[in-house]
Protein backbone atom coordinates (compact mmCIF):
# COMPACT_ATOMS: atom_id res chain seq x y z
CA UNK A 1 0.00 0.00 0.00
CA UNK A 2 2.86 2.30 0.61
CA UNK A 3 3.93 1.43 -3.20
CA UNK A 4 1.59 4.55 -4.06
CA UNK A 5 3.05 6.89 -2.30
CA UNK A 6 6.58 6.51 -4.33
CA UNK A 7 5.93 9.40 -6.39
CA UNK A 8 5.39 11.47 -3.52
CA UNK A 9 9.04 10.03 -1.72
CA UNK A 10 10.63 10.77 -5.28
CA UNK A 11 9.21 14.23 -5.33
CA UNK A 12 10.47 15.02 -2.12
CA UNK A 13 14.11 13.54 -2.95
CA UNK A 14 13.89 15.84 -5.53
CA UNK A 15 12.75 18.96 -3.62
CA UNK A 16 15.58 18.62 -1.07
CA UNK A 17 18.43 17.60 -3.32
CA UNK A 18 17.91 20.18 -6.12
CA UNK A 19 18.39 23.26 -3.28
CA UNK A 20 21.58 21.17 -1.76
CA UNK A 21 22.62 20.46 -5.48
CA UNK A 22 22.24 24.66 -6.16
CA UNK A 23 23.75 25.26 -2.62
CA UNK A 24 26.95 23.03 -3.17
CA UNK A 25 27.92 25.08 -6.60
CA UNK A 26 27.04 28.79 -4.76
CA UNK A 27 29.08 27.68 -1.83
CA UNK A 28 31.75 26.79 -4.72
CA UNK A 29 31.17 29.79 -6.55
CA UNK A 30 30.89 33.25 -4.11
CA UNK A 31 33.78 34.58 -1.99
CA UNK A 32 33.99 34.16 1.78
CA UNK A 33 35.15 37.35 3.69
CA UNK A 34 33.04 37.47 6.42
CA UNK A 35 33.67 41.06 8.16
CA UNK A 36 31.87 42.09 11.96
CA UNK A 37 30.16 44.70 9.84
CA UNK A 38 28.77 42.75 7.28
CA UNK A 39 27.35 40.19 9.99
CA UNK A 40 25.78 42.75 11.54
CA UNK A 41 21.63 42.65 11.89
CA UNK A 42 20.07 44.24 9.25
CA UNK A 43 17.71 47.03 10.49
CA UNK A 44 18.02 49.87 7.66
CA UNK A 45 20.99 51.05 8.62
CA UNK A 46 20.40 52.02 12.48
CA UNK A 47 21.54 49.59 14.99
CA UNK A 48 19.10 47.41 16.93
CA UNK A 49 17.82 48.11 20.41
CA UNK A 50 17.09 45.37 22.83
CA UNK A 51 16.26 41.59 21.88
CA UNK A 52 14.64 40.20 18.96
CA UNK A 53 13.67 36.62 20.73
CA UNK A 54 11.15 37.68 23.06
CA UNK A 55 7.64 36.51 23.75
CA UNK A 56 5.43 37.42 21.01
CA UNK A 57 1.73 38.50 21.24
CA UNK A 58 -0.91 36.54 23.06
CA UNK A 59 -3.44 37.01 19.61
CA UNK A 60 -0.94 34.93 17.99
CA UNK A 61 -1.56 31.94 19.96
CA UNK A 62 -6.01 32.54 19.89
CA UNK A 63 -5.79 32.12 16.07
CA UNK A 64 -3.82 29.50 16.20
CA UNK A 65 -5.98 27.83 18.99
CA UNK A 66 -9.46 28.75 16.56
CA UNK A 67 -7.52 27.64 13.18
CA UNK A 68 -6.95 23.81 15.17
CA UNK A 69 -10.38 23.71 15.83
CA UNK A 70 -11.58 24.04 12.28
CA UNK A 71 -9.28 22.13 10.57
CA UNK A 72 -10.07 18.91 12.61
CA UNK A 73 -14.04 20.33 11.60
CA UNK A 74 -12.49 20.12 8.32
CA UNK A 75 -11.38 16.70 8.63
CA UNK A 76 -14.80 15.74 9.76
CA UNK A 77 -16.18 17.49 6.63
CA UNK A 78 -14.24 15.85 4.45
CA UNK A 79 -15.53 11.71 4.27
CA UNK A 80 -18.67 13.34 4.54
CA UNK A 81 -18.57 15.69 1.25
CA UNK A 82 -17.44 12.39 -0.50
CA UNK A 83 -20.07 10.12 0.23
CA UNK A 84 -22.41 13.17 0.28
CA UNK A 85 -24.50 11.99 -2.86
CA UNK A 86 -25.21 8.30 -1.54
CA UNK A 87 -26.14 9.72 2.30
CA UNK A 88 -29.90 10.49 2.76
CA UNK A 89 -31.02 13.20 4.67
CA UNK A 90 -30.24 12.03 7.93
CA UNK A 91 -26.65 12.46 7.34
CA UNK A 92 -27.44 16.03 6.04
CA UNK A 93 -28.72 17.38 8.78
CA UNK A 94 -26.42 15.54 11.22
CA UNK A 95 -23.59 17.44 9.69
CA UNK A 96 -25.50 20.43 9.52
CA UNK A 97 -25.84 20.20 13.25
CA UNK A 98 -22.63 19.34 13.45
CA UNK A 99 -21.97 22.80 11.98
CA UNK A 100 -24.06 24.65 13.73
CA UNK A 101 -22.26 23.23 17.48
CA UNK A 102 -18.65 24.60 15.88
CA UNK A 103 -20.53 28.20 14.53
CA UNK A 104 -21.68 28.25 18.06
CA UNK A 105 -18.05 28.24 19.45
CA UNK A 106 -17.24 30.28 16.34
CA UNK A 107 -19.29 32.75 17.25
CA UNK A 108 -18.56 32.79 21.20
CA UNK A 109 -15.12 33.87 19.74
CA UNK A 110 -16.20 36.37 18.08
CA UNK A 111 -17.94 37.65 20.57
CA UNK A 112 -15.22 37.75 23.29
CA UNK A 113 -12.70 38.82 20.90
CA UNK A 114 -10.86 36.58 20.17
CA UNK A 115 -10.72 36.98 16.78
CA UNK A 116 -9.44 41.01 17.11
CA UNK A 117 -5.98 42.30 16.16
CA UNK A 118 -5.03 43.61 18.88
CA UNK B 1 -1.51 14.28 -29.79
CA UNK B 2 -0.51 11.49 -27.10
CA UNK B 3 3.12 11.82 -27.08
CA UNK B 4 4.33 12.34 -23.62
CA UNK B 5 1.79 9.02 -22.92
CA UNK B 6 3.47 6.99 -26.07
CA UNK B 7 6.78 8.16 -24.48
CA UNK B 8 5.95 6.99 -21.46
CA UNK B 9 4.96 3.61 -22.83
CA UNK B 10 8.12 3.36 -25.05
CA UNK B 11 10.15 4.25 -21.41
CA UNK B 12 7.86 1.24 -19.97
CA UNK B 13 8.90 -1.32 -22.47
CA UNK B 14 12.87 -1.07 -22.60
CA UNK B 15 13.02 -0.82 -19.03
CA UNK B 16 11.25 -4.29 -18.66
CA UNK B 17 12.95 -5.11 -22.00
CA UNK B 18 16.20 -5.22 -19.69
CA UNK B 19 14.01 -7.59 -17.32
CA UNK B 20 13.00 -5.91 -14.56
CA UNK B 21 9.57 -6.95 -12.74
CA UNK B 22 6.41 -5.37 -13.33
CA UNK B 23 6.50 -3.38 -9.85
CA UNK B 24 9.88 -2.31 -9.85
CA UNK B 25 9.46 -0.80 -13.46
CA UNK B 26 6.02 0.85 -11.92
CA UNK B 27 8.40 2.64 -9.60
CA UNK B 28 10.69 3.68 -12.22
CA UNK B 29 8.44 5.20 -14.34
CA UNK B 30 7.21 6.87 -11.46
CA UNK B 31 10.44 8.08 -10.93
CA UNK B 32 10.65 9.03 -14.17
CA UNK B 33 7.65 10.80 -14.73
CA UNK B 34 8.27 12.84 -11.21
CA UNK B 35 11.80 14.41 -12.39
CA UNK B 36 10.35 15.44 -15.37
CA UNK B 37 7.21 16.99 -14.23
CA UNK B 38 9.76 18.69 -11.91
CA UNK B 39 12.06 20.05 -14.10
CA UNK B 40 9.25 21.46 -16.21
CA UNK B 41 7.76 23.35 -13.84
CA UNK B 42 11.01 24.50 -12.60
CA UNK B 43 11.48 26.05 -15.98
CA UNK B 44 8.07 27.89 -15.72
CA UNK B 45 8.92 29.06 -12.15
CA UNK B 46 12.34 30.77 -13.40
CA UNK B 47 10.86 31.82 -16.74
CA UNK B 48 8.09 33.29 -14.43
CA UNK B 49 10.42 35.02 -12.54
CA UNK B 50 10.87 37.21 -15.72
CA UNK B 51 7.46 37.39 -16.80
CA UNK B 52 6.30 39.04 -13.75
CA UNK B 53 8.99 41.69 -14.48
CA UNK B 54 7.79 41.89 -17.54
CA UNK B 55 3.74 42.13 -17.21
CA UNK B 56 3.95 44.33 -14.33
CA UNK B 57 6.15 46.64 -16.35
CA UNK B 58 3.21 46.62 -18.86
CA UNK B 59 0.78 47.32 -16.54
CA UNK B 60 2.46 49.92 -15.31
CA UNK B 61 2.51 51.32 -18.43
CA UNK B 62 6.96 50.70 -19.25
CA UNK B 63 8.92 47.87 -20.51
CA UNK B 64 10.28 45.34 -18.46
CA UNK B 65 14.01 44.21 -18.34
CA UNK B 66 14.63 44.41 -22.16
CA UNK B 67 18.54 44.98 -21.97
CA UNK B 68 19.41 41.17 -22.01
CA UNK B 69 18.72 39.39 -25.23
CA UNK B 70 15.13 39.73 -27.68
CA UNK B 71 12.91 39.91 -24.61
CA UNK B 72 14.83 40.46 -22.19
CA UNK B 73 15.21 36.40 -22.36
CA UNK B 74 19.03 37.25 -21.07
CA UNK B 75 17.85 38.22 -17.64
CA UNK B 76 17.23 34.71 -16.34
CA UNK B 77 20.56 33.95 -17.37
CA UNK B 78 21.93 36.75 -15.58
CA UNK B 79 20.04 36.53 -12.43
CA UNK B 80 21.34 32.44 -11.90
CA UNK B 81 24.64 33.79 -12.37
CA UNK B 82 24.54 36.84 -9.99
CA UNK B 83 22.48 34.53 -7.55
CA UNK B 84 24.84 31.98 -7.70
CA UNK B 85 28.34 34.15 -7.42
CA UNK B 86 26.99 36.50 -4.22
CA UNK B 87 28.30 35.64 -0.88
CA UNK B 88 26.60 33.45 1.61
CA UNK B 89 26.00 36.08 4.93
CA UNK B 90 24.53 34.40 7.79
CA UNK B 91 24.26 37.41 10.33
CA UNK B 92 26.18 36.62 13.62
CA UNK B 93 22.86 36.56 15.87
CA UNK B 94 21.29 33.68 13.99
CA UNK B 95 19.86 30.01 14.75
CA UNK B 96 22.84 29.04 11.70
CA UNK B 97 21.07 25.38 11.79
CA UNK B 98 17.50 26.64 11.67
CA UNK B 99 18.30 29.88 8.87
CA UNK B 100 20.28 27.16 6.68
CA UNK B 101 17.37 24.94 6.23
CA UNK B 102 14.78 27.01 6.52
CA UNK B 103 15.14 27.74 2.34
CA UNK B 104 15.39 24.22 1.60
CA UNK B 105 12.41 23.36 3.55
CA UNK B 106 10.18 25.88 2.02
CA UNK B 107 11.33 24.48 -1.76
CA UNK B 108 11.10 21.30 -0.50
CA UNK B 109 7.16 21.71 0.38
CA UNK B 110 6.37 24.09 -2.53
CA UNK B 111 7.49 21.09 -4.94
CA UNK B 112 5.49 18.43 -3.35
CA UNK B 113 2.58 19.99 -3.99
CA UNK B 114 3.07 18.80 -7.41
CA UNK B 115 2.68 15.26 -7.30
CA UNK B 116 -1.08 15.29 -7.84
CA UNK B 117 -1.53 17.75 -10.20
CA UNK B 118 -2.91 16.25 -13.53
CA UNK B 119 -1.29 18.12 -15.86
CA UNK B 120 -3.33 15.70 -19.20
CA UNK B 121 -5.26 12.31 -19.38
CA UNK B 122 -3.20 10.04 -17.65
CA UNK B 123 -0.31 12.42 -16.84
CA UNK B 124 0.27 12.60 -12.64
CA UNK B 125 2.93 11.87 -10.49
CA UNK B 126 0.69 9.75 -7.98
CA UNK B 127 -2.56 9.74 -8.54
CA UNK B 128 -3.55 9.27 -4.89
CA UNK B 129 -7.16 8.32 -3.98
CA UNK B 130 -6.75 11.37 -1.62
CA UNK B 131 -5.84 13.67 -3.91
CA UNK B 132 -7.10 17.39 -2.76
CA UNK B 133 -6.53 16.20 0.67
CA UNK B 134 -2.98 15.80 0.00
CA UNK B 135 -2.85 18.88 -1.66
CA UNK B 136 -4.25 20.56 1.50
CA UNK B 137 -1.85 18.99 3.84
CA UNK B 138 0.98 19.83 1.88
CA UNK B 139 -0.19 23.47 1.85
CA UNK B 140 -0.08 23.34 5.84
CA UNK B 141 3.52 22.74 6.09
CA UNK B 142 4.73 25.65 3.99
CA UNK B 143 4.19 27.74 7.16
CA UNK B 144 6.19 26.31 9.33
CA UNK B 145 9.17 27.28 6.99
CA UNK B 146 8.13 30.59 7.12
CA UNK B 147 8.56 30.46 10.75
CA UNK B 148 11.36 28.88 10.83
CA UNK B 149 13.12 31.40 8.68
CA UNK B 150 11.19 34.07 10.13
CA UNK B 151 12.52 33.68 14.18
CA UNK B 152 15.93 32.38 12.88
CA UNK B 153 17.17 35.42 11.17
CA UNK B 154 17.13 37.35 14.79
CA UNK B 155 16.07 40.45 13.02
CA UNK B 156 12.75 42.27 13.95
CA UNK B 157 11.70 42.61 10.78
CA UNK B 158 11.92 38.83 10.03
CA UNK B 159 10.35 38.15 13.53
CA UNK B 160 7.65 40.37 12.85
CA UNK B 161 6.97 39.40 9.03
CA UNK B 162 7.32 35.51 9.82
CA UNK B 163 4.69 35.93 12.85
CA UNK B 164 2.15 37.63 10.30
CA UNK B 165 3.18 35.42 7.42
CA UNK B 166 2.41 32.34 9.86
CA UNK B 167 -0.75 34.48 11.29
CA UNK B 168 -2.33 34.82 7.80
CA UNK B 169 -1.55 31.83 6.23
CA UNK B 170 -3.43 29.71 9.03
CA UNK B 171 -5.94 31.95 8.88
CA UNK B 172 -6.58 31.20 5.39
CA UNK B 173 -6.54 28.06 5.18
CA UNK B 174 -9.44 27.13 6.29
CA UNK B 175 -12.08 29.05 4.13
CA UNK B 176 -9.37 27.32 1.16
CA UNK B 177 -10.24 24.30 2.62
CA UNK B 178 -14.15 24.72 2.53
CA UNK B 179 -14.34 26.31 -0.44
CA UNK B 180 -12.73 22.90 -2.44
CA UNK B 181 -15.11 21.31 -0.12
CA UNK B 182 -18.18 21.94 -2.11
CA UNK B 183 -16.19 20.76 -5.26
CA UNK B 184 -15.52 17.06 -3.93
CA UNK B 185 -19.42 16.97 -2.74
CA UNK B 186 -20.11 18.02 -6.44
CA UNK B 187 -17.58 15.64 -7.60
CA UNK B 188 -17.96 12.80 -5.41
CA UNK B 189 -14.47 11.72 -4.59
CA UNK B 190 -11.44 13.01 -3.65
CA UNK B 191 -9.07 11.93 -6.55
CA UNK B 192 -8.41 14.58 -9.09
CA UNK B 193 -8.74 12.11 -12.21
CA UNK B 194 -12.35 11.79 -10.60
CA UNK B 195 -12.71 15.29 -10.37
CA UNK B 196 -11.50 16.27 -13.74
CA UNK B 197 -13.75 13.35 -15.15
CA UNK B 198 -16.84 14.51 -13.47
CA UNK B 199 -16.20 17.92 -15.14
CA UNK B 200 -16.77 16.53 -18.99
CA UNK B 201 -20.17 18.26 -18.96
CA UNK B 202 -19.92 20.95 -17.26
CA UNK B 203 -16.61 23.09 -15.29
CA UNK B 204 -17.01 23.30 -11.28
CA UNK B 205 -16.76 27.15 -11.64
CA UNK B 206 -20.44 27.24 -13.23
CA UNK B 207 -22.06 26.11 -10.26
CA UNK B 208 -19.21 26.83 -7.54
CA UNK B 209 -18.84 30.57 -8.39
CA UNK B 210 -18.76 31.46 -4.94
CA UNK B 211 -16.58 29.05 -3.86
CA UNK B 212 -14.05 30.07 -6.75
CA UNK B 213 -14.08 33.42 -5.58
CA UNK B 214 -13.46 32.24 -1.75
CA UNK B 215 -10.37 30.00 -3.26
CA UNK B 216 -8.89 32.58 -5.31
CA UNK B 217 -8.40 35.06 -2.60
CA UNK B 218 -7.77 32.56 0.21
CA UNK B 219 -5.23 31.15 -2.49
CA UNK B 220 -3.72 34.14 -2.96
CA UNK B 221 -3.59 35.29 1.03
CA UNK B 222 -1.50 31.68 1.35
CA UNK B 223 0.98 32.10 -1.22
CA UNK B 224 1.66 35.58 0.34
CA UNK B 225 0.88 37.37 -2.54
CA UNK B 226 -0.28 41.06 -3.37
CA UNK B 227 -2.71 42.52 -1.97
CA UNK B 228 -2.23 40.08 0.47
CA UNK B 229 1.93 40.27 0.75
CA UNK B 230 2.32 41.82 4.59
CA UNK B 231 4.46 39.41 5.26
CA UNK B 232 7.02 40.43 2.76
CA UNK B 233 5.38 44.07 2.40
CA UNK B 234 8.04 45.67 0.75
CA UNK B 235 7.54 49.54 2.03
CA UNK B 236 6.90 48.20 5.73
CA UNK B 237 8.91 45.32 6.53
CA UNK B 238 11.98 45.36 3.89
CA UNK B 239 11.35 41.88 2.91
CA UNK B 240 9.85 40.17 5.62
CA UNK B 241 10.83 36.83 6.96
CA UNK B 242 13.41 37.24 4.38
CA UNK B 243 15.51 39.74 4.97
CA UNK B 244 18.15 38.31 6.14
CA UNK B 245 18.98 35.80 3.09
CA UNK B 246 21.11 36.76 0.05
CA UNK B 247 22.26 34.97 -2.64
CA UNK B 248 21.07 31.33 -3.50
CA UNK B 249 19.50 30.87 -0.32
CA UNK B 250 16.71 34.18 -1.71
CA UNK B 251 16.17 32.43 -5.10
CA UNK B 252 15.32 29.39 -3.51
CA UNK B 253 12.30 31.32 -1.40
CA UNK B 254 11.71 33.46 -4.62
CA UNK B 255 11.28 30.09 -6.91
CA UNK B 256 9.73 28.54 -4.03
CA UNK B 257 6.94 30.91 -4.08
CA UNK B 258 6.77 31.18 -7.52
CA UNK B 259 6.36 27.49 -8.17
CA UNK B 260 3.83 27.97 -5.04
CA UNK B 261 1.92 30.49 -7.16
CA UNK B 262 2.09 27.87 -10.07
CA UNK B 263 0.43 25.00 -8.20
CA UNK B 264 -2.76 27.00 -6.71
CA UNK B 265 -2.96 28.15 -10.16
CA UNK B 266 -2.93 24.38 -11.27
CA UNK B 267 -5.77 23.38 -8.57
CA UNK B 268 -7.82 26.25 -9.55
CA UNK B 269 -7.85 24.73 -13.21
CA UNK B 270 -8.06 21.01 -12.76
CA UNK B 271 -11.01 21.79 -9.98
CA UNK B 272 -12.52 24.98 -10.99
CA UNK B 273 -11.68 25.01 -14.65
CA UNK B 274 -12.17 21.67 -15.81
CA UNK B 275 -8.98 20.43 -15.86
CA UNK B 276 -7.95 19.11 -19.26
CA UNK B 277 -11.16 18.84 -20.85
CA UNK B 278 -11.70 20.79 -23.73
CA UNK B 279 -14.24 23.39 -23.85
CA UNK B 280 -16.82 23.34 -26.44
CA UNK B 281 -15.80 20.07 -27.35
CA UNK B 282 -12.50 21.23 -29.53
CA UNK B 283 -11.27 18.23 -28.98
CA UNK B 284 -8.78 17.99 -31.50
CA UNK B 285 -6.33 20.01 -29.49
CA UNK B 286 -4.53 18.00 -26.84
CA UNK B 287 -5.95 17.44 -23.60
CA UNK B 288 -2.21 18.71 -22.36
CA UNK B 289 -2.58 21.88 -24.18
CA UNK B 290 -5.55 23.13 -22.78
CA UNK B 291 -4.87 22.61 -19.58
CA UNK B 292 -1.38 24.35 -19.88
CA UNK B 293 -3.50 27.40 -21.60
CA UNK B 294 -5.95 27.68 -18.83
CA UNK B 295 -2.91 27.22 -16.37
CA UNK B 296 -1.06 30.61 -18.35
CA UNK B 297 -4.89 32.18 -17.44
CA UNK B 298 -4.91 31.53 -13.99
CA UNK B 299 -1.14 32.72 -13.40
CA UNK B 300 -1.67 35.44 -15.79
CA UNK B 301 -5.04 36.73 -13.29
CA UNK B 302 -2.53 36.30 -10.17
CA UNK B 303 0.35 38.54 -11.74
CA UNK B 304 -2.97 41.06 -12.67
CA UNK B 305 -4.39 41.14 -9.36
CA UNK B 306 -1.11 41.91 -7.54
CA UNK B 307 -1.31 45.70 -9.66
CA UNK B 308 -4.80 46.47 -9.29
CA UNK B 309 -5.55 45.76 -5.28
CA UNK B 310 -3.77 48.00 -2.19
CA UNK B 311 -2.20 45.70 0.27
CA UNK B 312 -4.11 44.93 2.77
CA UNK B 313 -3.61 46.28 6.36
CA UNK B 314 -2.79 43.17 8.87
CA UNK B 315 -6.32 43.59 11.17
CA UNK B 316 -8.44 44.16 8.04
CA UNK B 317 -6.83 41.03 6.60
CA UNK B 318 -7.28 38.76 9.87
CA UNK B 319 -10.82 40.34 9.80
CA UNK B 320 -12.08 39.89 6.20
CA UNK B 321 -10.08 36.44 6.85
CA UNK B 322 -12.32 35.16 9.76
CA UNK B 323 -15.21 37.34 9.74
CA UNK B 324 -16.38 37.46 6.17
CA UNK B 325 -14.55 34.44 4.28
CA UNK B 326 -15.27 31.53 6.65
CA UNK B 327 -19.00 32.64 6.99
CA UNK B 328 -19.40 32.87 3.53
CA UNK B 329 -17.68 29.70 2.56
CA UNK B 330 -19.73 27.58 5.76
CA UNK B 331 -22.99 29.30 3.78
CA UNK B 332 -21.67 27.82 0.37
CA UNK B 333 -21.30 24.59 1.66
CA UNK B 334 -24.53 24.35 3.10
CA UNK B 335 -26.08 25.72 0.07
CA UNK B 336 -24.70 23.42 -2.16
CA UNK B 337 -25.48 20.76 0.29
CA UNK B 338 -29.36 21.40 -0.11
CA UNK B 339 -28.84 21.94 -3.84
CA UNK B 340 -27.46 18.95 -4.47
CA UNK B 341 -30.00 17.32 -2.13
CA UNK B 342 -33.05 18.61 -4.09
CA UNK B 343 -31.20 18.21 -7.29
CA UNK B 344 -31.26 14.52 -6.50
CA UNK B 345 -34.70 14.45 -5.28
CA UNK B 346 -36.21 16.04 -8.39
CA UNK B 347 -34.13 13.87 -10.74
CA UNK B 348 -34.85 11.14 -8.65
Amino acid sequence: MLTSYAGIAVVLVIGIVFPLILLGVSRILHPKKPTPVKLLTYECGLETIGDTWVQFKISYFMYALIFVVFDVETIFLYPWAIKFQSLGLFAIVEMFIFIAILLLGFWYAWKEGALEWM
Amino acid sequence: MQIFIDLANLIRGWITGMGISEAAAEIVMTAVGAVAVIVFILIHVILLILAERRVSAFFQLRKGPNRLGPIGIGQVLADVVKTLGKEDIIPAGADKFVFKIASTTFFATALLAYAVIPFGEGMIIQDLNIGIFYFIAIGSTATMSVLMAGWSSNNKYAMIGGMRGVAQMISYEIPMVFSLLGVVMLAGSLKMSDIVEAQKNMWFIVPQFIAFLIYYIAATAEINRAPFDLPEGEQELVAGFFIEYSGIRWALFAMAEYANMVAVSAIATTLFLGGWNAPFGLTFIPPFVWFMLKLYVMIFTFLWVRWTFPRLRVDHLMHFGWKFLIPASLANILVTGIGIYIYRAITG
